[in-house]
């Protein structure tokens, strides 16, 4: 398939269900700490530490608590998780069994978007087969108590439902509009219960953090961000797909792989992310530099900025689940802003204005949404601005 | 909509709000299943479904509406959408867009007369290593070019000769059928 093999901690060759079967025959605050020390961090973008959030939900006071994997992958050039729950399904199910124990949980769901229904049935046939297996199911492993079972629930074409209250309220049969936190999910979450949300490629990461170990873990990547990442390459390059690298690995590194050499600028982290310039190529991929959920597409150097910026806010206006003022009307008068510089009739003082929207977006927005949504904007209006104005007066 | 039929639908609608229990949680499960089987959702179907889980009406319409695939009105036999978001587009997809509008003679956002075929955009579905990508209702065609659009359409066609209305398992003989159809097209080219 379409995966890159650079395989160091997901990819590569491994005893199936190491971690389960370590886990097993670990204490749960153990597990805790050593998803802790590894210093794993969600790989959906946000970058929350995971063995932060298992302890919250664990120490709820709940006799019922959920592990959900968010598989709601729908962040513009992302397709990791894709490739994840085809290619490694058992690894996914192994690191939701392993939270199942370390939180407390019995029951786990995993939200797939509905745009990967071809995936339901065969995540089925996996679930099915590790349950008759003990894998899934009760007593896993022959350890008493330990009950699991995973279901999967399919979205229905929302993008916001990634965000993870926005994804408990679709689970709860609701429209997909994100609620306030706190109250946080690890606390009152799915029907009210503790629910521990996590990414499809943070929960394998976990399973692999049990079976190499905490330090071994730890050793990959620079201390703020440690561990692989995998990243989604599409766009104007010789090799798009799914690669797998080191944590911390510069652009110009990761163009070199990809065969995207040429670029003028990428956009990192997907329509919500920001857009690097050729002249910052020397940025890190990494939490504290340029983060990404793994959405990476290679602008050419042909490419039009501006139409990528259209392309952008004419996502959003339509995935805003309209329910705060500053997302759903921003975006839409970020949009007209665009066809006035298309048009070239958009005076100065008005693209200023513009800026200045899309700032008060970042703050008032209520979820990551609306959030992050002018940041494809703001920064190609930055970086691009002489191609941007080229068009006035013409 | 004829009393046989209406009386028809909601038998079927109990059922499936039987199997998928009768709670809140379960209206994404049950409207989904509805989709599949009606391709729409009518005013009819979610009073019956609300009179069932004990919600009122206008909650299920708030649902069915804000999922861009739970549909409120009819839709042709094949739901056609095609990816616009930033990958598909450098890949060319406005070339495929205006292939499709050809061939169909219908506009995005519209259905051609005979109910055969529904026309939309859709955002990121996930291929943008593979794109342009057209979603044909739950099965994804990668890398389709303007000459494979009327490959797939004829698929459709020939399916549709088949299986003119939408049946119980209807995901799968549409997605194992257009597969064949196109790979055996693809075969004679």
């Amino acid at each position: 398939m379409s995966l890159k093999d650079h395989s160091s901690i997901l990819f590569r060759e491994s005893r199936p269900d190491e971690g389960l079967r370590k886990a097993v025959g670990m204490k749960r605050v153990d597990i805790i700490t050593a998803v802790r020390e590894s210093g794993l961090k969600g790989r959906g973008g946000a970058g929350f530490p995971t063995g932060v959030k298992w302890n919250f939900a664990a120490l709820a006071q709940d006799t019922v608590k959920y592990v959900v994997c968010n598989a709601d992958e729908g962040e513009p050039g992302t397709f990791k998780d894709r490739v994840l729950l085809s290619e490694k399904a058992d690894l996914v199910l192994e690191g939701m069994a392993i939270a199942g124990r370390a939180i407390g949980a019995r029951e786990g769901i995993i939200y797939l978007r509905g745009e990967y229904d071809f995936m339901r049935r065969h995540l089925e046939q996996v679930i099915a087969s590790r349950e008759a297996a003990h894998l899934l199911g009760e007593s896993i492993l022959g350890l008493d108590g330990f009950d699991f079972t995973v279901r999967v629930h399919m979205g229905a074409g929302a993008y916001v439902c990634g965000e993870e209250t926005a994804l408990i309220e679709s689970l709860e049969g609701h429209r997909g509009e994100p609620r306030n936190r706190p109250p946080f999910p690890v606390n009152t979450g799915y029907l009210g219960h503790p629910t521990c949300v996590n990414n499809v490629e943070t929960l394998a990461l976990a399973a692999r953090v049990i079976a190499l170990g905490a330090e071994a873990f730890a050793k990959v990547g620079p201390a703020s961000s440690t561990g692989t990442k995998l990243f989604s390459v599409s766009g104007d390059c010789a090799r798009p797909g799914v690669y797998e690298f080191p944590m911390g690995i510069s652009i110009e590194d990761l163009l070199r792989e990809v065969g995207g050499e040429e670029a003028k600028a990428v956009q990192v982290g997907g329509a919500s992310g920001t857009c690097v310039p050729r002249k910052a190529f020397t940025r890190r991929l990494a939490f504290d530099d340029a983060s990404t959920g793994g959405s990476i597409i290679v602008f050419g150097p042909k490419r039009d900025m501006l139409r990528v910026a259209r392309n952008f806010m004419e996502f959003f206006d339509e995935e805003s689940c309209g329910q705060c003022t500053p997302c759903r009307s921003g975006n839409r008068v970020l949009l007209e802003g665009i066809g006035k510089l298309e048009q070239g009739c958009c005076s100065l003082s008005h693209l200023q204005e513009l800026q200045a929207l899309g700032e008060t977006m970042q703050l008032a927005s209520k979820c990551g949404l609306g959030q992050s949504s002018p940041n494809a904007f703001l920064s190609i209006v930055e970086h691009f601005k002489d191609e941007i104005l080229a068009r006035q007066g013409a | 909509m004829l009393v046989l039929e209406r009386e028809g639908l909601g038998r079927r609608i109990d059922e499936i709000c039987a199997r998928h229990g009768r709670n809140r949680s379960a209206l994404l499960p049950i409207l989904q299943e509805l989709q599949e089987a009606q391709g729409w959702v009518s005013d009819f179907a979610m009073q019956e479904v609300a009179r069932h889980l004990g919600i009122h009406p206008v909650e299920v319409y708030s649902v069915v509406t804000f999922y861009a695939f739970l549909n409120s009105e009819r839709k042709g036999r094949f739901v056609l959408r095609l990816c616009r978001t930033i990958s598909c587009d450098m890949r060319d997809k406005d070339r495929v867009a205006r292939q499709l509008e050809q061939e169909l003679g219908i506009a995005f956002g519209q259905t051609t007369a005979d109910g055969r075929f529904t026309l939309e955009w859709t955002n990121c579905m996930g291929m943008c290593d593979q794109g342009p990508a057209l979603m044909v209702n739950k099965q994804i065609f990668t890398q389709v070019s303007p000459q494979g659009v009327h490959t797939i359409l004829e698929a459709c066609r020939r399916i549709y000769g088949l299986y003119p209305e939408r049946s119980e398992d209807d995901a799968l003989v549409s997605a194992g059928a257009l597969q064949v159809a196109v790979e055996s097209q693809e075969a004679h080219a």
